[in-house]
């Protein structure tokens, strides 16, 4: 140990290979939802395209999906300081909003149905359905790892010396809320 | 984010394989996540996939080379598939030729190559006892081995398999009643490229991540040997060109079995018109040519890394032009995705978009010459070694040449419209991409055969595959060249109704009997591979004198690859016949310290950073 302190190495700048690869699989998807979107945008050019009012209660959705994040966030700090109850409770919280997402998600569609937008149908439609559903997808997994999350954290297996696993769970959480958002504004403003 | 810890440093290497036990045959052989089995998993798949692929693509040279031919020997084989009066089924000829493409580009180009090569040199190459994740890479594996599974179903389907061709073009794909294959055989083909996808984009977040995190120590990126540089490229064009390929097979999806209209519209059947309104089928072509010009260089630039290592090795030569040689491999991959619509010149697009994507197309060209350029100057004055896998690596510069030419003809919109769709795209694509990324391949399990099994394969049965393999090639897509600029169109079941082109039938007969001769010369290369695992003559470590990290590991490597630290890397992979040297090689991990006779000004100075590299220690506080 001596000669080290003798000669102080150069510090590498490296990342933890998780968190790379969890970036690799976020730009993964963003190439998937940037192709549906990019089509979205060549075939709304070409007309013929049905304008539809789109459900209010896709609002509050993404209100609720960011309050998720919010709490995502919360219990990545509670898990910095250490605070076990708080890290726990944060994370079924998170859970827990994006759970009803999803079920707001799926009334937004009832709605749309009562509005006559069917999947089959005019692709403006069709569009909505498919990315929203797959959003929905995505976001499912998230929850699963959020799952994973919670029962490391009930081990004791998540804290202030071990965040790797929260850092992942909360940069894909915010990330699928990111990406709601950007859709969301994406589909009003190019109806 | 600072990655050194003094503490708990020297424990790392022994600690973490100290432990480490015995596995059962299961977890070992079949479930494994050692980069090294699953890399010979990858490689014996894509050599049963090219077998069938192969196979398959006499069978449709048999129609085209004798259009007039008795198949009847053939019902053994294809049974129902030959109609009565002994001819091969139109339907089924469109169903070969689809799963030709799909196999050979997807099943053996892709994932044989790049999945054998990138899991087997990565770790070995940049000093890693395993890739980033050996269960995401497992997954890869099996995601891979599922959608095989699945493909070769779809082959003895009663309705056939696919029959849209490799691009699935909708309607065609679209529509039950467009081609026996477009119900079921497609629904499976949609299927299987959906598991493919996961599982290539699975490789490529592994393949990336171990690259850009799992360095040892010295290993910067600018010490990197090509075959690295090649594979990380592959692996990001995947990353980003995949899930574009996976958007367009859902809404495919979608429109086949939701009843959407992404890509359908006034189509009528018997004189009834679909409800299918509003889509549009060259929105399919746009997504589809984002992934599917990308994939050309999926294909061929891990061939040409392989190259530029056996190239550089068997030459005792530096590689001509390191940097250069990355520059252009980066430039080819940033074009890549940007002349995808040259795929679609006469489909009507505006003539202006056309002349911006022929230009961007035209200028693939500069660093494609470049690569060529170096390594025929690689070559130049060198002290040759003609082992079989350098034959093949000059055999692909060769076809990379000859075939890319032909793609400054076609790259052009104008000349495009004569040339579309026949056989001179058709002879192209085989010779720069299909022959050339294969040759790439082989020339690989040749020069890493030895590291692989611990075996030399049989050099006289090499040449003798090489010679009639390259000359056979040639043979097959030469002649297709001058059918096409006759128009001779491709896709066509038989082309015989037109006096004109009889006078073709002759050449076309001649490319059926090269076609056959060389699939047949490929069992010459599965003996020598499968006898030479089990009677090949003992290798040692570093047969072919060569710089890389892989030939310091034992003659088969371990489990964890080194037996002890992990060599520590001081200079580039390329110090081949370095003046006053004694070896004409010094491989990397040598110190700049250890070979004062041979040094540059430069390196001189290096010395000093010795000590700075040794000092560099891992955070090894994370866990994984």
């Amino acid at each position: 140990m001596k000669e080290l302190t003798l000669q102080e190495p150069k510090p590498i700048l490296t990342v933890n290979k998780w968190k790379f690869i969890i970036w690799l699989f976020i730009v993964t998807i963003i190439m998937f939802f940037a192709a549906f979107t990019s089509a979205y945008l060549v075939r709304r050019a070409e007309g013929n395209w049905t304008d539809f009012q789109i459900p209010v209660i896709f609002w509050y959705s993404t209100a609720v999906l960011v309050v998720s994040s919010v709490f995502m966030h919360l219990s990545y700090l509670a898990a910095k300081k250490d605070e076990f109850l708080k890290l726990r409770t944060f994370i079924s919280l998170t859970f827990g909003f994006g759970l009803l997402f999803l079920v707001m998600q799926y009334l937004g569609w009832l709605d749309l149905q009562s509005q006559g937008i069917f999947l089959k149908g005019n692709p403006s439609g069709s569009f909505y359905y498919v990315l929203t559903g797959l959003h929905g997808f995505h976001l499912v997994t998230g929850l699963v790892v959020l799952l994973y999350a919670f029962l490391a954290a009930r081990k004791m297996a998540v804290h202030s010396k071990n965040m790797t696993q929260i850092e992942v769970c909360a940069t894909y959480w915010h990330f699928l809320d990111i990406l709601w958002v950007y859709l969301f504004l994406f589909l009003l403003f190019f109806r | 984010m600072s990655a050194v810890s003094v503490e708990n440093v020297h424990t790392h290497d022994e600690h973490a394989h100290g432990e480490h036990h015995e596995l059962g045959f299961i977890r070992k052989y079949i479930f494994s996540e050692d980069h090294k089995i699953i890399a010979k998993q990858y490689l014996i798949s894509g050599i049963v996939w090219a077998v069938l692929g192969g196979l398959l693509s006499v069978i449709f040279r048999l129609q085209l080379g004798f259009p007039d031919m008795d198949m009847t020997w053939l019902k053994p084989l294809l049974g129902d598939w030959i109609n009565e009066s002994g001819k091969l089924d139109p339907n089924f000829y469109l169903a070969l030729v689809t799963m030709h493409g799909t196999i050979m580009v997807f099943f053996v180009l892709t994932a044989g190559l790049s999945g054998t090569f990138s899991n087997f040199l990565i770790p070995l190459q940049i000093g890693a006892r395993d890739m980033a994740s050996g269960f995401m890479n497992m997954l890869s594996y099996w995601f891979f081995f599922a959608s095989s599974v699945i493909m070769f179903i779809s082959l003895f389907l009663k309705t056939g398999p696919a029959g849209g061709s490799w691009v699935i073009y909708p309607p065609l794909s679209a529509l039950k009643e467009a081609n026996p294959g477009s119900g079921d055989g497609m629904t499976l083909w949609l299927v299987a490229m959906a598991l493919f996808i996961v599982s290539s984009l699975l490789g490529g977040i592994n393949y990336v991540t171990t690259v850009i995190n799992l360095r040892t120590k010295g290993m910067s990126m600018d010490k990197l040997p090509l075959t690295i540089w090649a594979f990380t490229f592959t692996a990001i064009l995947g990353i980003l060109s995949f899930p574009v390929l996976l958007s367009a097979a859902l809404l495919l999806i979608f429109d086949r079995s939701f009843g959407t209209s992404f890509f359908l519209s006034d189509i009528y059947i018997n004189g009834q018109a679909l409800p299918n309104q509003g889509g549009s089928p060259i929105l399919f072509q746009h997504l589809f040519w984002f992934l599917g010009h990308p994939e050309v260089y999926i294909v061929i630039l891990p061939a040409l890394g392989l190259t530029s290592e056996i190239i550089a090795t068997n030459s005792r030569k530096p590689i001509f032009g390191y940097k250069a040689m990355i520059f252009s491999m980066a430039g080819i991959m940033f074009l890549a995705f940007i002349v995808w619509a040259h795929h679609m010149f006469v489909t009507g697009m505006n003539p202006f978009l056309g002349s911006v994507f022929m230009l961007l197309t035209l200028i693939i060209a500069v660093p494609s010459a470049v690569k060529g350029f170096n390594y025929i100057t690689t070559l130049w004055k060198g002290n040759i070694i003609f082992t079989p896998a350098m034959l093949f690596a000059i055999g692909l510069v060769s076809f990379f040449v000859s075939g890319g030419l032909t793609g400054i003809i076609l790259g052009n919109s104008a000349l495009d419209i004569q040339l579309h769709d026949t056989y001179f795209v058709v002879a192209h694509f085989h010779l720069v991409m299909g022959s050339a990324a294969f040759f790439g391949m082989i020339a690989g399990v040749y020069h890493w055969f030895p590291k692989m099994y611990g075996k030399m394969m049989n050099s006289t049965l090499g040449y003798i595959h090489f010679w009639i393999t390259f000359a056979g090639v040639y043979f097959v897509f030469f002649p297709m060249h001058y059918i096409g600029i006759a128009g001779f169109p491709r896709r066509y079941y038989q082309w015989s109704g037109f006096d004109t082109f009889s006078s073709y039938a002759d050449l076309n007969a001649i490319i059926t009997i090269a076609a056959i001769l060389t699939f047949l010369a490929q069992g010459i290369f599965i003996f020598n591979f499968v006898y030479s695992i089990f009677k090949g003559k003992k290798a040692t470590e570093n047969p072919w004198k060569s710089n890389t990290l892989e030939w310091t590991t034992p003659v088969e490597p371990i489990h964890g690859n080194w037996p002890g630290e992990i060599p520590t890397v001081y200079r580039w992979p390329y110090d081949y016949s370095k003046p006053g040297a004694s070896d004409d090689f010094i491989p990397q991990n040598v110190p700049f310290s250890a070979t004062p006779e041979s040094n540059l000004p430069e390196e001189t100075e290096l010395i000093k950073s010795e000590k700075e590299i040794e000092g560099i220690k891992f955070d090894t506080s994370i866990h994984d």
